[in-house]
């Protein structure tokens, strides 16, 4: 059964000051009955002729890069803001959870906190009183549970929000990016509060810009794009056009004066691809990497023998490894005068976080002391969260800054035979 | 999507439990929906009591001394040295008298006045009937207004116990609860209209502060009408609150030139007022979050 479907969805904002000018000109249109929105430089379309629907148990992840409608789109499914053009249908009750702790009082306890961010995300008094004692354990905020909230650490008050927001019934749940907040644990909670939620056939819109949250609880993607419906379809395909839509990162180098070398090759530009050979943004933990390094050659030099290297430093500038034509036995051959070196990385190694890349280009006849070309902090590399184990799961940063497959098992000690 | 699930959706377009769109129905009220979200009411309006007073010293107290620091100075101000009058009622009946329905009337409109602008943060990250808030606040100021009908109240019985030959309590008392409801009504339509522009024209708030101020002389809180000529006293007639704080004045003393057709008359304009005031709000609320 269709929950939800929005149909030609549109959505306009006004810029700049609503000031005298924009309250006559208004009026005067009203007066001319002109449709004015059209053609208006001060109208911004925050979405446009969005259409879709969704069925009952789905779980849709809504993907889209700052500024693509996301939030608006949720905005209007969950009646904050009346569409300017097409209208949503809705079946059954609407929930949202834009903020962690809507409505919450300082002043008062953490009890009445409860009842009140309960009401306002649409229980009922009688509902919140029979959920109370698993509310309050869910927090973990028992022992203050009577005090006010003021006195809560951010991490407390956002817990007991959650608490209570995990327990709204609603038909249709929309949230957004709450899971930005609190530590990784609570994150983890979370995550599995909402595929209780969409196991027990209600339907989710979750917005994120955790493509693996996205692609671990959604059923299905659906990617905005400047206000349009760019993609429809599964979380992993939803997922790749996202990717699309963000386009490649380049790091152009011409301008950079930091680097090493006698310059008979100049590497210009460096350039992640996926491991189909498209442009990407970031890279994904456990995915393909490919760093294209786009180089010209001057006229007349001619070194059969080239050694490429590149190296990924963390944000601070510890090595985490390099990879080299030289380790693995890869030749080139000659090289022309323009052309690209493309580094492949078959399962990146590296956890959430910002690296950099940097590079050295050599000849074995010369020595590879003596480089072409190199600099250090070439280009940012900014990894997502990927599958690198095969379960989902990855070790934070700060337990290190790489990451290893392997195995474990359990060994039984073997005591030697009593003479 | 595929012809098959295309023919399905034909079929299955009915029984939308809500459809948004961009105008909503003009008359159109969510009285239902307001109903579901009772408890909201009542916990919000709750939550500003409890909050109100936090922070200062004399707390609840506040509620008493407010209207018992006025009524001395009225009563020295426009009783003894302007001489107004008060149609012979004991000085602190006839203002407090004044007064009671007064400030709930004017307290009412200012906290019901700036809803969208208010409460910005938090309707901007859920829904619920917006109408919620100025409904709580109504509630909310029912409080002070009860404490201060207790002062007036003892003040009535000081009097009565001691034979006051202008106090004499009719069986208007029985109309209070519907002189308040009538200025809760038009109190709320009032602010709910200026909630509804203000959140585009700011120029509204200024305008009602000063608007307030000025409806106090016209709405014969410190003069008795009994001063006026006849003409002038019907045009003060036509203004919505007086008849309604004279009927308290006449229920509790027995002295006022208030009558029937007056109170019936003022009550048809609040009505209409509070209908009005409410239909622009809910229209309002549609896209409030965009301009505020």
């Amino acid at each position: 059964m269709v929950v939800l479907r929005l149909e030609q969805l549109g959505k306009a904002f006004r810029l700049g000051e609503i000031g005298r000018r924009v309250f006559f000109r208004d009026w005067r249109n009203k007066l001319t009955a002109r449709d004015v929105l059209e053609d208006d430089p001060d109208v911004y379309w925050a979405l446009r002729d969005v259409s879709f629907e969704v069925r009952e148990g789905e779980v849709v992840g809504l993907l889209g890069a700052n500024g693509a409608g996301k939030s608006t789109l949720l905005k209007l499914v969950s009646q904050i803001t009346a569409p300017t053009r097409g209208c949503v249908k809705l079946r059954g009750r609407v929930a949202s959870l834009l903020e962690v702790g809507t409505g919450f009082h300082p002043e008062l306890t953490g009890r009445d906190n409860v009842f009140l961010n309960g009401v306002i995300l649409g229980m009922t008094r009688r509902e919140i009183a029979a959920k109370l004692d698993e509310i309050v354990s869910f927090s973990g905020v028992e022992k203050f549970i009577d005090t006010p909230v003021k006195r809560y650490s951010v991490g407390m008050r956002v817990r007991l929000a959650f608490a209570v927001a995990a327990q709204l019934e609603p038909e249709i749940l929309a949230i957004d990016e709450v899971l930005a907040v609190g530590d990784a644990a609570f994150q983890q909670k979370c995550l599995g509060k909402i595929g209780e939620v969409s196991r027990s056939g209600r339907t989710v819109i979750f917005v994120s810009h955790n493509v693996a949250s996205i692609e671990s609880l959604c059923t299905r993607g659906v990617v905005l794009d400047k206000g349009r419906l760019a993609f429809d379809g599964t979380q992993s395909a939803a997922i790749e056009a996202y990717a699309a839509t963000r386009g490649g990162r380049t790091t152009d180098l011409r301008t950079r004066t930091d680097r090493l070398g006698s310059g008979e090759v100049r590497v210009t530009a460096v350039e992640l691809r996926d491991s189909s050979g498209r442009p990407v943004a970031v890279a994904r933990s456990g995915d393909e990497l490919q760093i294209a390094l786009h180089f010209t050659r001057s006229a007349g030099a001619t070194f059969p023998r080239l050694a490429a290297q590149v190296t990924i430093t963390t944000y601070l500038g510890a090595p985490v490894f390099t990879f080299a034509n030289w380790l693995n036995g890869d030749q080139f051959g000659d090289l022309p005068e323009e052309g690209i070196l493309v580094c492949r990385i078959p399962a990146l190694p590296l956890p959430v976080g910002h690296f950099t890349i940097g590079f050295r280009i050599s000849a074995e006849e010369r020595g590879r002391r003596d480089p072409f070309d190199g600099m250090e902090a070439a280009a940012d590399l900014h990894v997502e969260a990927g599958d690198f184990f095969g379960t989902g799961k990855l070790p934070p940063l700060r337990l290190g800054v790489c990451l290893v497959r392997g195995g474990w098992k359990l060994e039984h000690q073997s005591r030697p035979a009593v003479a | 999507m595929d012809l098959r699930e295309t023919n399905a959706q034909e079929v299955d377009d009915s029984g939308w439990t809500k459809i948004l769109r961009p105008q909503p129905r003009l008359l159109h009220l969510p009285l239902r929906e307001l109903w579901r979200y009772r408890d909201l009411i009542w916990l919000f309006s709750a939550r500003d009591v409890a909050t109100t007073y936090k922070q200062t010293v004399l707390g609840p107290g506040w509620f008493i001394l407010q209207p018992l620091m006025i009524t001395v100075v009225f009563s020295y101000l426009f009783g003894r040295m302007a001489k107004f009058g008060s149609d012979d009622i004991p000085h602190y009946l006839f203002y407090m008298g004044g007064l009671v329905p007064w400030q709930f009337f004017a307290d009412s409109i200012t906290r019901t006045s700036n809803v969208f602008t208010g409460n910005a943060n938090l309707f901007s990250k859920v829904y619920f009937p917006r109408l919620a808030v100025p409904l709580a606040a109504l509630l909310t100021n029912l409080v002070p207004c009860a404490v201060q009908m207790g002062l007036f109240l003892i003040g009535l019985v000081y009097y009565v116990l001691n034979d006051n030959p202008f106090t004499h309590p009719t069986w208007w008392v029985l109309l209070t609860p519907l002189i308040f409801l009538q200025l809760g009504a038009l109190a709320l339509g009032i602010g709910c209209t200026v909630s509804a522009l203000s959140r585009r024209f700011r120029d509204l708030a200024f305008g009602l502060k000063v608007g307030l101020q000025l409806l106090m002389f016209g709405s014969a809180i410190v003069f008795p009408l009994s001063r006026l000529e006849p003409d002038e006293r019907a045009l003060f007639f036509l203004n919505p609150v007086v008849p309604a704080i004279e009927a308290f004045r006449y229920a509790f003393t027995g002295r006022s030139l208030v009558e029937p057709w007056h109170l019936a008359l003022s009550a048809g304009v609040s009505l209409v007022v509070c209908v009005g005031g409410l239909l622009l709000f809910h229209r309002a609320e549609q896209d409030a979050m965009d301009t505020v």
